[in-house]
């Protein structure tokens, strides 16, 4: 509609020295000017980019990556075993040979700390996923259903939170017997309810929102609604939770050891490691509580700020 | 209204009947008896001393016993210490208990949300990563292991405050900050988050069109929406935390009620343990009460009850 022809009446006789790009259609000089000049990036592509940006959260992702592969490789690093006892090594503070020192029993710290990363890293991370994918699906459909299926929902939660929790922890080790996996099922069994609350707190308030409004308008079915509106927008809070409940699973892990109720000797997590050394602060030997607690430290250091880079990277709505 | 707190009412004390019910078959069913490690009881004594506490009655039985001493909530004497009934357990450690953990509660609200607010602002500058370098921290450190560093330093180093015991308010100070920095790394995080996602919505910037002080901005319009996710978490927090903290209180020798939790479980003290649930659900269930009513006032789109 904006052809540029001559349109002025007025000087007929100027007509054949009117230039000849005149004629040339609007749209094919501006050919280029719609085509999509940044690179078409998918949901996932844009947040690795976002997180790629932020240098704290990429710190955290390779502190755990060390982490990880240290949990793999790092008893294999040091000469000595992780159940080899020394009544002539005890206590020896961190040399050439024990890198880390030795404990009251003469084993080594560092393989004992790389056996604890194992341990501690698994039960946190295990522990983490369990509680994402119950409390998620419970949560969601307590808050997008609301009403009576929610109230129920809700009953049953309160229910979990009520229950003597050692009590729980006691029948599990009764009936499962001691181990790795009991003391997952443990730390899940009543962990999870934590995140069906924030979930269904995030989508109770979500729900109502207009932009939840114009998809039902358009006729969206509940998953798509569940899987497009409310899950992207309650993603901030669940992985802020997700990156809490894996400290929170380390700590009851060596809450449980506490109790006599954990891993066992001679394997020990961080949790474990930490609450042995404990009396150290007074005797001096102060490397069998500051290795362990310094990992307990860095893990959650690094999940905490990778955390707050991806709530930032998900989020749709601080999308550039 | 008042329909539904009819209603909640009567859910609520449905909630405590099944989480009671259960508890009572947990403790059944584990393996155990309170006199397991009596020393010198003769198959004679143990059934006399079962029969005394009708440990020998058939379930059902055991069963209305317990219901009834719930409803008149009285729970006869402890099966480990006959000289102490567990109302008079309840009665002495709970104030104890409260008081230590409504301090640390309340200094764990002002100061996590001020450092969440706060981070919250200046995303991504100095103080947002000051502030949550914090908080990670308070997250990072198993509180018995900040509990310890604390004696280590302020009470044998520095001897600014006495290590253990509770008899004045200097007391307090530790325990009240090994308990409350958990607490408040949580409250700051989580606030932070929802703050960011809270400050990118339309209405705050409707209000800073309409010109309203930055104050007035963050505290009406951002900060009560931020909430949520912290009221949430809150609810169990609370109940718990002023039940008493099972750790700081052996750590520090606080003659709270958080031992009995764990002691009575051990011990298989059977009116202790029921005495200890009954009164944690209690709590537990009017603080989640008291969440979902939050619910709605803060966000006066969420709606409880259905109308109609």
């Amino acid at each position: 509609m904006n052809l540029p022809v001559q349109t002025d009446e007025r000087q007929p006789e100027q007509h054949n020295q009117v230039p000849d790009e005149w004629f040339v259609l609007n749209q094919e000089k501006n050919r280029e000017a719609d085509s999509v000049k940044r690179p078409s990036l998918s949901y996932t592509q844009d947040a690795w980019r976002r997180l790629k940006k932020n240098k704290l959260a990429m710190a955290g992702l390779f502190i755990l990556l060390f982490l990880f592969v240290m949990a793999v490789i790092g008893p294999f690093l040091s000469p000595h075993s992780v159940v080899r006892q020394s009544l002539t090594e005890q206590n020896l503070p961190p040399s050439a040979d024990h890198w880390f020192g030795t404990d009251e029993l003469g084993r080594d710290v560092f393989t004992r700390t790389w056996y604890g990363a194992r341990i501690s890293l698994f039960v946190g991370v295990m522990a983490a996923l369990i509680d994402f994918l119950i409390g998620v699906i419970y949560g969601g459909v307590a808050g997008y259903k609301g009403g009576r299926i929610d109230s129920i929902m809700m009953r049953i939660i309160e229910v979990l939170y009520g229950l003597p929790y050692l009590l729980v922890v006691i029948l599990l080790m009764v009936l499962m017997g001691p181990g790795l996996g009991t003391i997952i099922v443990a730390l899940t069994v009543t962990g999870w309810v934590g995140m069906a609350r924030i979930v269904r707190g995030q989508v109770l308030q979500i729900k109502n929102y207009e932009y939840v409004l114009a998809s039902k308008t358009f006729g969206a079915k509940t998953f798509r609604i569940i899987r497009k509106n409310l899950l992207p927008n309650t993603m901030g809070a669940i992985i802020v939770q997700m990156t809490l409940t894996v400290p929170a699973a380390i700590f009851a892990e060596s809450f449980l050891s506490f109790l006599g109720l954990g891993i066992q000797a001679p394997f020990a997590s961080w949790g474990v490691m930490a609450n042995d050394g404990l009396p150290t602060i007074l005797s001096g030997h102060w490397w069998r509580l500051f290795f362990p607690a310094f990992f307990i430290s860095l893990t959650m250091y690094a999940f905490n700020v990778l955390g707050d880079g991806l709530q930032d990277a998900l989020d749709p709505k601080l999308r550039r | 209204m008042a329909r539904y707190m009819i209603k909640r009412f009567w859910a609520m004390a449905a909630t405590i009947l099944v989480i009671t019910t259960l508890t009572f078959v947990l403790m059944k069913v584990i393996p155990g008896s309170p006199f397991n490690e009596e020393r010198g009881t003769n198959e004679a004594v143990q059934k006399n001393l079962e029969a005394y506490y009708h440990l020998d009655d058939p379930l059902i039985f055991q069963y209305i016993f317990y219901l009834k001493s719930i409803i008149t909530f009285d729970f006869g004497p402890s099966i480990k210490k006959p000289s102490d009934s567990v109302n008079d357990m309840l009665e002495r450690g709970f104030p104890v208990s409260f008081e230590l953990g409504m301090t640390a509660i309340v200094i764990a609200v002002i100061s996590g949300l001020v450092l969440g607010v706060i981070a919250a602002l200046r995303r991504n500058g100095f103080l947002d990563y000051a502030a949550m370098s914090l908080a990670v921290l308070g997250i990072s450190i198993p509180n018995f292991i900040l509990a310890t560093l604390l004696i280590q330093q302020f009470a044998v180093n520095l001897k600014l405050f006495p290590a253990a015991t509770w008899t004045s308010p200097i007391h307090m100070v530790l325990p009240t900050a090994a308990l409350a920095v958990g607490p408040m790394a949580i409250i700051a995080r989580l606030t932070r988050s929802s703050m960011v996602e809270v400050l990118t919505q339309d209405y705050i910037r409707t209000a800073k069109a309409k010109g309203l002080s930055p104050f007035k901005i963050i505290v009406k319009h951002a900060l009560r929406n931020a909430l949520m996710p912290v009221i949430t978490v809150l609810g169990t927090l609370v109940a718990s935390i002023l039940t008493g903290s099972f750790v700081i209180e052996k750590i520090f020798a606080i003659p709270g009620m958080g031992k009995y939790f764990v002691e009575s479980i051990n011990q298989r003290d059977y009116p202790v343990i029921m005495g200890t649930t009954v009164f944690y659900s209690v709590i537990l269930i009017i603080m989640l009460f008291l969440v979902d009513l939050a619910y709605g006032l803060l966000d006066p789109r969420i709606k409880l009850h259905k109308k109609g």
